[in-house]
């Protein structure tokens, strides 16, 4: 039994923290968020450069072969800093299906190009009616001659905007809902077909509504082996999840940090407010929360990548009811003891509300974990 | 990072485990699962076999019977025994009164005291709250007044548990008011309970058992060998029992095994012809416990973990006290309501088809309330935190 970081996961995070610092400052965030493109090339050379690009990728691609714990100080340092880069939807989820069900040809020509920053991923799944049901894939995909005919609609498609290649699920047989007949698909962003409306979230990320009509395909754009993709899927978007649930821990410390500091400075009728006990036990269980929060999440990434699936399931559904509950009471009372102060735009913690209230969705919510973890028993 | 125990730990746990198997006798562990109200036989029993395996006291210095665990070999003990049922360990000798004599007792009181703790011979009980002493511990009143070779006591003590089968008590008593602060002038007393003028009352709880009472001390006469440490500077001696008190309240080995009691339970009451177990309203309060129960295991043994290297546990131990009461509060509920208007039975007066199990929920649910007001108050643990982890 061992909760510390190695020595290499120390490093790492020593790093990406000084980065963060210096680099990637409040103010400097903010420029980038502005921009047009919404995220900045600079910051993602600079992540190719520091080998966060290929952390999780095997060496022959030019990575470093880590878990999801590997990636865990980048996740936290993500979520401290708020950063609006497509980290997770590139390594965290689209160079994932490559990695892990991708044919050799596809792995030779995206990997290397992702660990060097040359290529942006993004996946695009989530769907009109699917809510947060995997196995919702309407978007068809007609096999023809020499490859297949993409059609159909895909919604919040986060980074879809800056990707160069699009993850794609679409069916190719089955009923909408079916297990079997789900494929996935690497579409260049820019094909023949492919229409997106973008827009900015929320919380401060980029993302499109998406649209194939008529997008042809060649054979070899089929990752793995035809409909039989919802296994990968599912395994992907909980390593994703172990990942986010990671990327929570960080905003969670940040805003409980900030608070903190903020009850010791502000006074009111001549004292701390943090001399106030009402408002002292709030802090308290702000802290608490995060404490356990951090522990599931160092379980989620432990068991992300889990032989047993039925113990993973359970993990990750465990994990994220814990973080999507955690995200709303931590992101609630951060803004309720800081007053009027915690509203603005101006303050950082206010962006930390966005991204935890957000997180608190993403990949599932609570009630969508709650039924997947009661039925795994 | 890897959340297993090591080969070694695993070896141990599983050497407990078999342990307990082998000389956990039912009848003990009927009562414990069936929450049934435990004599003074039985909680000296338990204490009794513990301490023929040499575990009878495990934090105990090696001389004196300790096993020379590691914190992490104590704490797979302390789950094992909470997962299979043991009588809770009586805390106020070998966990509380013990480890005072070891760190200010003088070598004759350890002599005379220890080991009838380890062997389950004498129980204890402790003198702590008062009337009008609760959170605020250093009011206390109870006075001890030195004539000759005597104190003279006289007082009163309440929350008292167990002093009903109590042999001895160890007392926090005022024993000069001549100090600028209230915290200075109380002393630590061993009494015997025999002694002439203590008497014990009863208070009865609202489940119907008798667990805490009141003790009354007038003009009791105690030896004055039997004041640990300084006179008036008991105070230190209160603060280090604190500190000491509460690694393992989080409870989380019995929490797992009445998370199961609880699923068993959801399985065989019937809501609209289903299992209550399939509804998703119950099932998902039952799950969200289970993840929160999931989450203190992993914060326990994350804390272990930073203990290791000999570190003194601080205000992570309320965080655990918190988080576990708070847990097994809400497990008494769920039973309470998993079983429906069954939950209303509570003493079979003539029926032969009573069913003790479904009786004894109600009773517990009402009596679990009790952990988030003792030792140390769920808000008193929150002012700890609030004073030592966040400098507020």
């Amino acid at each position: 039994m061992n909760f510390d970081y190695s020595e290499e996961q120390q490093l790492l995070a020593q790093s990406i923290r000084q980065f963060l610092t210096k680099e990637y400052t409040f103010a400097a965030r903010q420029a980038v968020i502005e921009s047009d493109q919404g995220y900045s090339e600079q910051v993602w050379a600079t992540f190719a450069e520091m080998g966060l690009l290929g952390l999780p990728f095997a060496s022959e691609v030019g990575g470093f072969g880590g878990n999801a714990v590997d990636l865990m100080p980048v996740m936290e340092a993500i979520g401290d800093g708020l950063i609006v880069e497509p980290y997770l939807a590139s390594v965290g989820l689209g160079g994932q299906f490559i990695a892990r069900g991708g044919s050799q040809a596809q792995k030779q020509e995206i990997l290397p190009a992702l660990v060097t920053g040359q290529c942006k991923l993004a996946f695009a799944q989530t769907e009109r009616e699917a809510r947060y049901n995997l196995a919702h894939v309407a978007c068809r995909a007609e096999k023809t001659e020499n490859g297949y005919t993409l059609e159909g609609e895909k919604c919040v498609v986060l980074h879809a905007p800056c990707a160069d290649k699009l993850i794609v699920s679409a069916r190719t047989a089955g009923q909408t809902t079916a297990a079997d007949g789900i494929s996935l698909f690497v579409v260049d962003r820019s094909a023949p077909g492919v229409t997106l409306t973008s827009y900015r979230t929320i919380d401060n990320l980029r993302a499109a509504d998406m649209r194939f009509a008529g997008t042809v395909v060649p054979a070899e754009a089929l990752i793995g082996q035809e409909g039989q993709a919802l296994p990968l899927i599912e395994a992907v978007v909980d390593y994703a999840t172990a990942l986010v649930c990671a990327e929570a821990i960080g905003a969670m410390q940040f805003a409980n940090d900030t608070t903190l500091e903020y009850l010791k400075t502000r006074k009111q009728f001549g004292v701390p407010i943090g001399s106030f006990q009402a408002l002292q036990h709030r802090m308290v269980d702000m802290t608490i929360i995060c404490e356990q929060a951090k522990s599931m999440a160092c379980l989620a990434c432990v068991k992300a990548d889990s032989a047993d699936a039925d113990e993973r399931r359970r993990i990750i559904s465990a994990a994220k009811i814990h973080i999507a509950d955690a995200c709303r009471h931590i992101s609630q009372e951060a803004v309720q003891l800081h007053g009027g102060m915690g509203m603005t735009e101006e303050l950082k913690v206010s962006h930390t509300f966005r991204r935890l209230t957000m997180i608190a969705q993403t990949f599932g919510d609570a009630d969508h974990h709650l039924e997947r973890f009661a039925a795994c028993g | 990072m890897d959340l297993n125990y090591s080969p070694e730990e695993t070896v141990f746990r599983d050497e407990v485990r078999a342990w307990l198997k082998d000389n956990l006798p039912d009848e003990l562990r009927d009562k414990v699962v069936n929450y049934e109200e435990l004599t003074k036989e039985d909680l000296l029993r338990w204490q009794k076999i513990t301490a023929e395996r040499g575990w009878g006291a495990p934090d105990w210095p090696e001389e004196w019977g300790g096993t020379n665990w590691t914190i992490v070999q104590r704490h797979i003990f302390e789950e094992e025994c909470g997962h299979a049922g043991c009588p809770p360990r009586i805390p106020f000798g070998v966990s509380m009164c013990a480890p005072v004599l070891h760190q200010f007792g003088t070598q004759e009181q350890k002599q005379r005291f220890l080991p009838d703790m380890y062997n389950g011979d004498v129980f204890w009980c402790q003198g702590y709250s008062e009337p009008g002493s609760g959170s605020d511990l250093a009011s206390l009143k109870t006075s001890a007044v030195r004539e000759g070779d005597s104190y003279v006591v006289n007082g009163q003590k309440i929350w008292t548990t167990w002093a009903q089968y109590a042999d001895w008590i160890f007392c926090l008593v005022r024993t000069s008011t001549d100090f600028p602060k209230r915290q200075q002038g109380i002393s630590f007393l061993l009494m015997d309970m025999n002694t002439p003028g203590i008497s014990v009352r009863p208070l009865m709880l609202m489940d119907g058992g008798h667990e805490v009472n009141e003790v009354f001390f007038d003009d009791v006469r105690v030896p004055a060998e039997n004041l640990v440490h300084e006179e008036n500077d008991g105070w230190t001696v209160a603060k280090y029992l604190l500190g000491h008190e509460r690694l393992g309240t989080g409870n989380t080995g019995a929490s797992k095994r009445e998370v199961l009691r609880l699923k068993e339970l959801a399985a065989q009451q019937h809501k609209n012809g289903k299992p209550l177990i399939d509804d998703p309203r119950f099932r998902d309060r039952l799950s969200r416990v289970e993840v929160e129960l999931m989450a203190l295991e992993i914060t326990n043994l994350r804390f272990l973990d930073q203990m290791r290297g000999g570190r003194a546990p601080g205000a992570e131990v309320s965080l655990l006290k918190i988080r576990g009461t708070e847990i097994q509060q809400a497990l008494t509920e769920l039973m309470l309501e998993a079983v429906g208007p069954f939950a209303q039975p509570f003493r079979s007066l003539h029926a032969t088809d009573f069913d003790q199990h479904t009786a004894s929920i109600a009773p517990r649910y009402c009596n679990y309330r009790k952990t988030s007001i003792y030792a140390g108050s769920n808000e008193i643990q929150r002012n700890i935190i609030s004073k030592a982890s966040l400098g507020l």
